[in-house]
């Protein structure tokens, strides 16, 4: 069927911000969607809270809205757009929930409004614990025994009747937030209650445990007609009972035989027939590897970060292909983008194997719960591609970016015997892999390991002959290390400074080595067909094979560095600028190609750049992409601290670094250098020293005064960074920080209490632009990616302004910075402004700023990269006009994903995401970022305040504001009887009555500053970690609650929020003009 | 220590790897098959009598050999070329390896050599000859160039007449032109009687034997040299007995009704095939392994509907005759290994017999 004439204009919803189980798939998905939905002539109206992504930027959609995703804000811009139809399935659980809210809300029936793509019904069908079963009762499919409780007793009454294990599922969350595996009734209590209230129809979905049973996922596609095929199929490396996102998963399937396949593909088409899904959509089995008997886990009815994957993996665009479906196209009118002379309606068939590898953020959260179960607590992911699986696993180890774990590098698990391993093979936790070749090395049978693990034995022995070449290599030296035995290192994967380090030789030798062989890598092109047909799309992976896809042209090229997986501290802002980056140099006339291996992001997206290499970002995988296209240079600004690390090595390498200097990177990121620098240039910046010892750092402490602020050096988001106040604090935190990194001294500075702003600015060497000022809501202390930030400033003077615009013109000039650069500015009581930082590439809020002011600063950037001057672009240096609008940014949290990470907030990054909020003014910007956040404003009802001894005082006034909005006060002893003093009514509460209101609802906030140290057990953990686990807001920062209580006031005041779309952003700056 | 091997091409170009499967040499049509598992129903396909198959997917025998799941009991294929073969194969079906199953049959296998390029290579120049040895300098370009697959049917059909599954309800006669067992499989399951006759068996004997349906087999070489089985066929469809005819059994159909075949550059061999039923509009993703075709200009519309087309290429996948209970297709509704989607064809099918049975 042709396009529907009736759709002219359509509804996109996105994701949201950034959280465990909802990363940057859906800005793919969308904005491939967008894209789709405009070749067809549709005007595309988008919405989405993330400035972060490329859904949302002008170029994407004819209109874009970043406004909270919630019944209301959608209501406003449905009421004003107008749109024909909405297509929420490529926005994650977000997009789905909003759908049926939209659709139960009436709006969609009271406008004529057409629901795009799969149905409501389809969707209920699918999302519906009790629908999906009988569903699939009706076509023969089996589900696990199962039920489906609204209460604790009839779950008691289910696991009394089935026995445990018991896998305990909430419905339409994402991610499996508050589900779990139970394996007694304590446990299952526990994980039932946290569900119930998790889910947002109250409901949990309690299964019989079909753990060990092979995972199989298959990614299918229907039209209207009803024509329906499967892009991919793929197999968790572990067994049910790990979360798939958390799984290793390989694509194709590996260990199904044809029949095995051949009857899930049937089954698959069978479940999307009968839910009557339009699009694309993922169903997971699982498969008793015994007998082959299969049950049906789980469907999703819609886009998702399996279907991401499936994507790169295969080439397929299944988001594209969805958005057609769903304005009237049938999958035999759609041509596959690919090849671009064959139809979208065929399976894609490989050559390859694909693996993705989970990241996860414990390198972070050092304190985190490390198990895996059915609660996804990966960040992000990558994915590599190779001709076995030994390879694709070995490259997706690379590009995971973890340095302590090259490879199977195995230095962990180095000092325990066989039996000792025993426990880490037992339970599925994030370095299992790691231990189980260590056991494999030691010795142990693959029979044994499979009987422990429920790995598949095909797995196993891929690891093996993994661990068997180490060993040879390792026994063999350099001296032994042969064409033959180096060659077949290179073709399982291993990399070279893997090799050096296994052949105990610097890896300078084994560069020479393989130059005098010489072993070289060949690309091969991914294709969706396995050469079978002649394909365009110049998307590719390296291997170690005869002959070479790859025709290098003779045009002008430029290498970007992308930033690989999403992790805390480095997320899909680097993307944005990464993309962006590539656009600009493709708009100015040169071959764009990109290295990144996240299968997540637009950048990885096949039609982003002129050639994309799915590569680790390792030194040696991006030389080797560097010898084979010889670019004119590589740009290492916009992938986040992943691409600014190699550019040393690069540029050791002969590599020419475009925009800023290598050399002058390192005096912004050598503390001693850069120290002097701002001594130079008269710049006050907090006292300071490094220490290597605990010695050490107490002696500079002591010098300068505590409090200080720790941090190991070269870090990425502030890892391991803590405010410290005395030498016992110091001292502990001193053996934790040297473990993190030996080689490295830790940074000791002076902790000033202030206001925190920050810049970014764009520098050509002699001028600098400075599009705006961030103010942060939080005083120092607390991480920036972590804090509410404000543009324009709220508080800051004008003579801070001025300073800060002076320093930053002057470091951009003196650290000759060619493109982007960030400083992190401190503003003390006396207006006093101090430079804490400087980070000499794009920062996190590159796209916030670029968005709010209009200035598209990464394309003004790569320009000035390539040789352009910001006055031969037309612009005028220093401080751009301020905006009439104020946008800001509120940090956003994965906490319920996270057991045992402590919620409080503080110099170490914890955010995974972000929205924005525009206004008129500061307050309902606020509201609005505060409302997307997803961080639960409350409306009424008891808060509850328990806050350490120095906050006491600065909490009178909150509760007075509190009270004044109706709103009724409880506090712990302490807190309470100083309240009282100041004639504050509050309740009192004792610990344990306090747990008893948050499990029975009664707290609508909690409002909790932690005292010194990190230790969990204490009681104000336990209450941070209840509260997030009940789902009730926890602030652990009092700026933090005035902003929240100046958004609130406004509100109930009768202010106004008004819908802005990206377009009135700039009209109202020229309105601020005249 | 493994054995080099090396794959001499007709045009002189020669990749090097290891020999794995039987030892020895083997010249035939390279041919590769884009499927990512069914490994086992391609080697046993007897459609690749006479040709070397390549795997394109870089992984082989990671389930092992499973007998229970084979299309015929021996491999016609001359040679198999794959990236890797699985030296422990995981599966609780598998009775062993590749390897081993090769050398059972007495079939030689290379491994190890780079064959995208190669597949690449036949994309472009087209099918071409062949051979697997372990010394090239052996190899007789001349040789090679003249090699040609000849009497492929009669080769690998049965020569005596069989019944399986004699308790089922309809009679079918299945013509063996090298049979995938599979095709049985799905007639025995919808409760038919399958006489399984000799490739040239002759419109008395069919007279005599009286089914209900004729099922057509697929099977290995060019289409066009069966002029004897072509003949027959013509005599046994004035017989009036509905047929059905699956790859070759549907190209022989065509031959009968002078129609004519024509070589593909390098056909369609794999899983994932797309066909459109003109009829319904509906696409369907089809198993395929065939080198020829039936030339859409030959087809008389007078008597003959185009009834499947190829989305990729707009190839013939199917035929429905207008005055006769006969229809063909190209692709294989049997599947295996592959997608069974358009297995109501053989729902259709014994439709058809059973009203001619009443």
């Amino acid at each position: 069927m042709p396009i529907s004439k009736k759709i002219k204009k359509v509804l996109v919803i996105g994701s949201g911000p950034i959280v465990i189980g909802q990363a940057a798939e859906f800005d793919y998905s969308g904005t491939q969607a967008c894209k789709a939905l405009r070749e067809e002539g549709i005007e595309v109206v988008l919405v989405n809270s993330n400035p972060a992504t490329i859904m949302t930027d002008g170029e994407t959609a004819d209109r874009v809205y970043i406004e909270p995703i919630t019944l209301d804000f959608m209501k406003q811009i449905i009421r004003r757009e107008k749109p024909d139809g909405i297509l929420a399935s490529l926005g994650g659980q977000t997009g789905l929930n909003m759908a049926v809210q939209l659709s139960e809300d009436g709006i969609l029936d009271e406008l004529g409004i057409e629901l795009l793509g799969t149905s409501l019904q389809s969707i209920k069908k699918a999302e519906d614990r009790e629908l999906f079963k009988l569903t699939m009762q009706e076509i023969g499919e089996r589900v696990p025994h199962s039920t489906i409780v609204r209460d604790l007793d009839s779950a008691v009454a289910f696991a009394r009747e089935v026995g445990f294990p018991i896998i305990i599922r909430p419905a339409y969350t994402l991610g499996g937030t508050g589900g779990g595996i139970a394996h007694d009734m304590d446990e299952f209590l526990y994980i039932c209650g946290k569900g119930l209230k998790s889910s947002m129809i109250h409901q949990v979905l309690l299964e019989q445990s079909v753990a060990g049973w092979k995972e199989i996922e298959y990614e299918v596609m229907r039209d209207g007609a009803d024509n329906c095929i499967v892009i991919c199929s793929m197999e968790n490396f572990d067994p049910v009972g790990v979360h798939t996102g958390d799984s290793i998963v390989v694509a194709p399937s590996q260990t199904l035989t044809a029949e095995e396949s051949r009857m899930l593909r049937a089954a698959s088409i069978r479940i999307i027939r009968a839910l009557g899904i339009k699009g694309g959509c993922n169903i997971q089995f699982a498969l008793n590897p015994e007998n082959s008997e299969y049950v049906v886990i789980e469907v999703n009815p819609r886009v998702s970060r399996s279907s991401a994957l499936a994507s790169k993996a295969t080439g397929y665009p299944i988001a594209r292909v969805t958005a057609k479906i769903a304005v009237g196209l049938n999958l035999d009118e759609i041509v596959n983008s690919v090849t671009k002379n064959t139809s979208a309606c065929f399976e894609p068939a490989i050559d390859y194997v694909v693996t993705k590898f989970p990241r996860w953020p414990f390198d972070k959260f050092v304190t985190a719960d490390r198990s895996l179960g059915t609660q996804m607590k990966a960040t992000g992911e990558v994915m590599a591609i190779g001709r076995t699986f030994e390879e694709s696993l070995l490259k997706a180890i690379d590009s995971l970016d973890v340095k302590f774990n090259y490879q199977l590098g195995l230095s962990l698990y180095d000092n325990m015997t066989k039996e000792e391993l025993v426990p880490y093979l037992q339970k599925p936790h994030d370095q299992r892999i790691f231990a189980i070749c260590k056991a494999l090395q030691k010795g142990m049978e693959v029979g044994e390991i499979v009987k422990i693990t429920k790995i598949d034995e095909f797995f196993i022995r891929k690891l093996e002959n993994i661990v068997r070449l180490a060993g040879e290599i390792r026994q063999s030296g350099i001296a032994w290390l042969d064409y033959d035995l180096y060659s077949r290192a290179k073709k399982i994967g291993f990399g070279d400074s893997y090799i050096a380090n296994l052949a105990n030789v610097p890896l300078e030798k084994i560069t020479a080595l393989r130059k005098k062989f010489p072993i070289n890598p060949v690309y091969k092109l991914v294709d969706t067909c396995a050469a079978e047909h002649e394909a365009k799309t110049p998307y590719y992976y390296s291997t170690y094979e005869e002959k070479d896809d790859v025709i290098v042209s003779d045009r002008e090229k430029v290498l970007v560095l992308g930033s690989g997986p999403i992790r805390i501290g480095q997320g899909i802002e680097f993307d944005y600028c990464s993309v962006h980056s590539v656009k600009t140099l493709r708009e100015s006339g040169y071959e764009a190609i990109i290295i990144n291996n996240n299968p997540e992001t637009v950048s990885t997206d096949f039609d982003t750049s002129d050639k994309l290499y799915f590569e680790p970002l390792t030194v040696e995988c991006v030389l080797d992409v560097i010898n084979k296209e010889k670019p004119l240079g590589v740009i290492v600004q916009f992938g986040g601290q992943t691409a600014i690390n190699l550019a040393g090595p690069l540029y050791k390498a002969g590599v020419n670094i475009l925009g800023t200097s290598v050399e002058d990177i390192d005096v912004a990121e050598d503390r001693d250098r850069f120290m002097n620098l701002l001594r130079k240039l008269d710049i006050p910046f907090p006292r300071g020293g490094t220490a290597f010892s605990a010695e050490e750092a107490k002696r500079v402490a002591q010098q300068i005064g505590y409090p200080v602020l720790v941090r190991p050096s070269y870090v990425l988001g502030g890892r391991a960074m803590e405010i410290v106040f005395g030498d016992e604090m110091l001292e502990e935190y001193m053996k934790m920080a040297v473990e993190i990194s030996s080689n490295h001294p830790v940074l000791i500075d002076k902790y000033i209490n202030g206001i925190e702003a920050e810049v970014d600015g764009i520098c050509d060497g002699n001028d600098v632009l400075i599009p705006g000022i961030m103010e942060h809501v939080e005083r120092a202390g607390v991480h920036s990616g972590d804090s509410i930030a404000v543009y324009p400033p709220n508080r800051l003077s004008e003579k801070a302004k001025q300073a800060i615009v002076d320093y930053t013109i002057k470091l951009g000039k003196a650290l000759h910075i060619k493109g982007l650069f960030n400083i992190q500015f401190l503003i003390d009581r006396d207006d006093r402004v101090y430079v804490i930082e400087v980070n000499p590439r794009a920062s996190r809020t590159v796209p916030i700023m670029s968005k709010i002011t209009g200035i598209p600063m990464v394309n003004v950037a790569t320009k000035i990269i390539l040789g352009k001057t910001l006055r031969e672009l037309g612009y005028t240096c220093g401080l751009a006009k301020e905006s009439v609008l104020t946008a800001v940014k509120a940090p956003v949290f994965s906490f319920s994903k996270l057991t045992t990470v402590d919620t409080f907030l503080g110099p170490e990054m914890k955010s995974t995401g972000e929205v924005m909020g525009v206004g008129k003014n500061y307050k309902s910007a606020l509201y609005k970022a505060l409302l997307a956040s997803g961080i639960g404003i409350p409306t009424g009802g008891n808060v509850l305040i328990s806050v350490a001894d120095k906050d006491k005082n600065e909490c009178v006034n909150i509760a007075e504001r509190l009270l004044k909005m109706g709103f009724e006060i409880m506090a712990t002893e302490d807190t309470c009887d100083y309240l009282a003093k100041s004639g504050i009514r509050a309740t009192k509460l004792k610990f344990e009555d306090l747990m008893e209101c948050i499990r029975n609802d009664r707290i609508s906030l909690i409002i909790n500053t932690p005292s010194h140290g990190k230790v969990p057990e204490r009681m104000g953990f336990t209450l941070r970690r209840t509260s997030i686990e009940y789902n009730i807001p926890c602030i652990t920062s009092l700026d933090t609650v005035n902003a929240m209580l100046d958004a609130m006031e406004y509100v109930s005041q009768g202010g106004k929020c008004e819908i802005y779309s990206l377009d009135e952003y700039s009209d109202r700056l020229t309105e601020g003009k005249l | 220590m493994q054995q080099k091997a090396y794959l001499v091409l007709e045009n002189g170009r020669i990749f090097e790897g290891f020999s794995f499967g039987a030892a020895g040499e083997a010249i035939g049509e390279i041919v590769f098959t884009t499927g990512m598992t069914g490994y086992l129903e391609t080697l046993t396909d007897k459609s690749y009598y006479g040709q070397i198959i390549v795997q394109t997917f870089p992984l082989i025998g990671n389930y092992g050999v499973i007998p229970d799941d084979f299309e015929s009991r021996t491999v016609s294929a001359r040679g198999y070329i794959v990236r890797y073969w699985c030296e422990e194969p995981s599966n609780f079906r598998s009775r062993g390896t590749i390897d081993s199953f090769l050398k059972e049959q007495n079939i030689v296998g290379l491994y190890g050599i780079d064959t995208r390029e190669l597949t690449k290579i036949l994309r472009v120049q087209g099918t071409m000859n062949g051979m697997i040895t372990t010394d090239p300098r052996k190899a007789d370009l001349e040789k090679i160039r003249a090699y040609r697959i000849t009497e492929a049917v009669e080769s690998v059909s049965v020569r005596e007449i069989s019944v399986l599954n004699p308790g089922g309800k309809y009679s079918v006669a299945l013509f063996d032109y090298g049979y995938k067992e599979n095709i049985a499989r799905e007639l025995i399951k919808r409760d038919c009687r399958v006489t399984l006759v000799p490739c040239d068996t002759t419109a008395e004997k069919i007279k005599e034997l009286a089914p209900d349906g004729i099922m057509l087999s697929n099977g290995p070489g060019d289409p066009a040299q069966n002029t004897k089985i072509i003949n027959n066929l013509k005599e046994i469809l004035n017989l009036n007995i509905p047929v059905f005819g699956i790859c070759l059994g549907h190209q022989m159909l065509a031959l009968s009704h002078g129609f004519r075949t024509e070589k593909m550059k390098f056909g369609h061999r794999g899983a994932n095939q797309p066909v459109k039923d003109l009829v319904t509009g509906k696409t369907y993703i089809t198993s395929q392994n065939h080198g020829y075709a039936v030339r859409m200009d030959t087809i008389y519309r007078e008597i003959a509907d185009v009834w499947f087309v190829n989305i990729n290429d707009n190839t013939c996948e199917g035929i429905r005759y207008l005055h006769r209970p006969v229809f063909s297709v190209q692709f294989h509704p049997e599947g295996c290994g592959g997608p069974q989607d358009t297995g109501y064809l053989f729902d259709a099918f014994v439709e058809e017999v059973k009203k001619h049975a009443s």
